[in-house]
């Protein structure tokens, strides 16, 4: 058993109403730079749409991820063939226009704009060339899009999907949607690492955040590739790639990541996981249906003794060690049953973990007379001539989901590698608990009938408690248990500081200007 | 005439190989965050493909033969010996250089051209772009007009190569070669030299650990087996780490 340390995260879509704010955070921290601007290392996408860049999760367009042969799993658009096959020009990259030409206004003819009859306006122009330019896209370019044939319809998770189950989505009655925010997902099996021919790219030991060397990196760009949800991208001012840091400097400091920090939803938790690193490739080259139970397997208890010996032993911190006890992530993945990764057929091993959503409201439609109402109504009130409910009272216990408007194929398609079995049990799950809180708050549910849907959900009331504590009472603390860096050691382990003593402690640092 | 050619095939080739040599370790161990390819395959992938094909295949395949010939001078006059074997080799020859000149001026035009592409360029590549084409235009025509290159190379130029490794330049016969296989060889240097201060850099870090690394890379702060122990004081030998 090799047990190492991940930092990893649970994103509650339920919670997610698609504002951005994380998307800008991050924007305004890390890629507000020359070549860097059509870079979203957070973004957040309306489902079912298309996404940014494209149609990333169609692999049979971009060639990411990892493919299962035989007992083992190989690269499918890089590797060490294809990847030094293809380092002259790689048919597998996606350009800028897959994403979009970022851009900007020219704000200042409404300035300097001399006396005329019309309004100044301010033309856009390209970021790359500075000219004017028609918008043709943009990062969140369908959001709330959905049920439009140039993105939802689209979308690559609609496979599987019958036409019928297709065109109900898209009635504009029946029309739902929800939001996906993305980032890294740190993966523990990352195709990004396989695929990079210069070795640039890794995963640090102590937490598992997935960085790119930036001096090591010669823009072979196999990483954006490779990496099947398309978070790592090439700056195409210094010729470098860049991906998602997990905002370390801030995690070191025991800060949440600032897309974290930020959200305004509360949708992100983040903390440790310990797993077994010897069973990465096992897990990986796992059949399909298995692959979210053994991803699940791989996550080791931390109240287990034999655990926490083995982790002491590879040099886990104790504080660490604490972190994973106490790690909001752990009770939403493994405890609780809640979360699920996105895409496991990519099978990198994402430690982003999605609570599905519940969406939209839980109710059904039903037939009812409406007449005698209608009778008890002033004339010169509204008629009301509708013979249909929208009936939120749940007199069977789990009816609604199978009726569920997001049908069960899709949010499989996504999250349970088309799974329906794994979300219809994250669903009762959810359900159980809001109307455990129901008959706490409204009041309208039986006991019996509460107790009854978290018996069969596999909760108890306590559970459900905890649950819907962490879910939306939960203070920052409870959210971000962001275990210490021991940085302090770090450095004493590395280096005798008293040779430093004295100097100012940092490097000259060269300037990430574009090579020659 | 004679001091100009000691300057041009000892004193010259002397310079670039000391500046690539001191200048590229410079430039990896200092500024080793402008070590790149370079690529604008993000910004054009169409037009690329018809010019980065032919010409990477062309020159790296012709660099190689120049390479080969240099190091086993007699292997090559051997096998060159049997006639067709010659005709196959310079004909092959010659179809790379067309494929890697092709290919070159597909790129210049493409770099010229495309407007996202004018904005990553540098004036640098436009000066290494012309000296490669030149480059590359001479060896055509040395191939074409003076046969059997592969031959007279092994005879001629790979003893002056040699001499000019083991610091006894001997430059004579080079002296008397005709003027435009003696532009190759300085155009040859010339490249040389510009390897330090163009991205040229990108073909000495070409990745072959690749094909011998594992696939997964994991980076620890702190080795793992050389944790110090903090009761202990500091040893004359500090430790180590990666």
């Amino acid at each position: 058993m090799d047990v190492r340390a991940q930092i990893s995260m649970v994103f509650h879509l339920d919670k997610c109403i698609g504002c951005h704010t994380c998307s800008i955070a991050c924007k305004n921290i890390w890629t507000d730079r020359k070549g860097a601007e059509y870079m979203w290392w957070n973004n957040v996408e309306t489902k079912p749409g298309t996404g940014y860049p494209t149609k990333w999760e169609n692999q049979s367009i971009y060639n990411g991820g990892w493919v299962k042969n035989g007992n083992d799993i190989g690269l499918r658009g890089a590797g060490k063939l294809k990847g030094l096959l293809n380092i002259f020009h790689n048919p597998n990259l996606p350009v800028i226009d897959d994403y979009y030409e970022p851009f900007t206004y020219k704000y200042l003819d409404l300035i300097e704009s001399p006396d005329m009859d019309d309004q100044p306006t301010a033309r856009p122009i390209s970021l790359i060339t500075g000219k004017p330019i028609n918008i043709k896209m943009g990062p969140n370019w369908d959001d709330d899009m959905s049920g439009t044939p140039d993105y939802a319809r689209n979308d690559p998770n609609m496979e599987g999907l019958s036409a019928a189950e297709q065109e109900a989505m898209f009635q504009l009655e029946k029309l739902a949607f929800f939001y996906l925010p993305r980032i890294c997902n740190h993966c523990l099996n990352p195709a990004c690492v396989a695929s990079c021919p210069s070795g640039a790219i890794y995963k640090r030991g102590e937490d598992g955040v997935v960085l790119i060397n930036q001096k090591v990196c010669r823009a072979w760009r196999m990483c954006v590739t490779a990496c099947p949800y398309k978070k790592s991208y090439y700056n195409w001012s210094t010729g470098k790639s860049e991906k998602c840091i997990l905002c370390y400097p801030r995690i070191e400091a025991g800060y949440a990541p600032a897309c974290m920090h930020s959200c305004v939803g509360r949708i992100r938790y983040l903390g440790v996981l310990l797993y077994d690193a010897d069973l990465i490739n096992d897990t990986a080259s796992s059949e399909n249906e298995d692959l979210i139970n053994r991803q699940l397997d791989i996550i080791l208890d931390p109240f287990d003794p034999k655990v926490i010996s083995a982790a002491k032993a590879n040099g886990v911190a104790d504080s660490t060690i604490t972190a994973a006890q106490n790690s909001p992530v752990y009770k939403f993945v493994k405890e609780w049953g809640l979360a699920l990764p996105l895409h496991p057929e990519f099978r990198t091993l994402p430690m982003l973990f999605y609570v599905p959503p519940l969406l939209p409201v839980m109710a059904k439609l039903t037939t009812v007379d409406n007449t005698d109402q209608s009778k008890k109504m002033d004339d010169r009130a509204k008629y009301w001539p509708d013979n249909w409910l929208y009936d939120t009272s749940t007199e069977e216990l789990f009816s609604t989901i199978e009726q569920a408007r997001m049908p069960l194929k899709y949010m499989a398609n996504l999250f349970s590698a088309g799974d329906e079995s794994k979300i219809v049990n994250v669903m009762k799950k959810l359900m159980a608990i809001r109307m455990h809180r129901r008959r706490a708050t409204v009041g309208d549910i039986s006991d019996e009938k509460a107790d009854n849907m978290l018996e069969q959900s596999g909760y108890n009331a306590l559970t459900a408690d905890d649950i819907y504590y962490l879910t939306s009472l939960a203070k920052f603390d409870d959210r971000f248990v962001i275990p210490a860096s021991h940085r302090e050691q770090a450095i004493e382990m590395l280096e005798f500081t008293g040779d430093v003593k004295g100097s100012v402690g940092f490097g000259f640092i060269e300037k990430p200007a574009r090579g020659i | 005439m004679v001091n100009l050619d000691v300057l041009l095939f000892t004193a010259f080739p002397y310079f670039a190989l000391f500046i690539c040599i001191v200048g590229s370790i410079y430039r990896y161990k200092f500024l080793s965050f402008k070590y790149s390819s370079l690529s604008s395959e993000f910004l054009e992938q169409r037009k690329l493909f018809w010019g980065t094909i032919p010409f990477h295949i062309g020159i790296v395949l012709i660099f190689l033969g120049h390479l080969f010939i240099f190091i086993f001078p007699k292997e090559t006059l051997a096998f060159n010996s049997v006639p067709i074997r010659l005709i196959i080799i310079e004909v092959g020859a010659f179809i790379l250089g067309l494929s890697a000149l092709v290919g070159l001026i597909g790129l210049f035009i493409r770099r010229l051209t495309n407007p996202r592409i004018s904005i990553v360029t540098s004036k640098m590549d436009i000066f290494v772009e012309v000296v490669l084409l030149a480059q590359i235009v001479l060896g055509v025509w040395i191939a074409y007009d003076y046969r059997w290159g592969s031959s007279w190379f092994a005879s001629v130029l790979s003893p002056y190569l040699v001499s000019l490794l083991t610091f006894s330049p001997e430059i004579t016969a080079v002296s008397q070669l005709p003027l435009v296989i003696k532009l190759h060889i300085i155009g040859a240097f010339l490249i040389v030299l510009l390897i330090p201060f163009s991205r040229l850099v990108h073909f000495i870090v070409a990745p072959f650990s690749y094909i011998w690394r594992p696939y997964q890379k994991v980076v620890w702060y702190r080795s793992k087996n050389r944790v110090r122990n903090p009761e202990e004081s500091w040893g004359v030998t500090r430790p180590k780490n990666n």
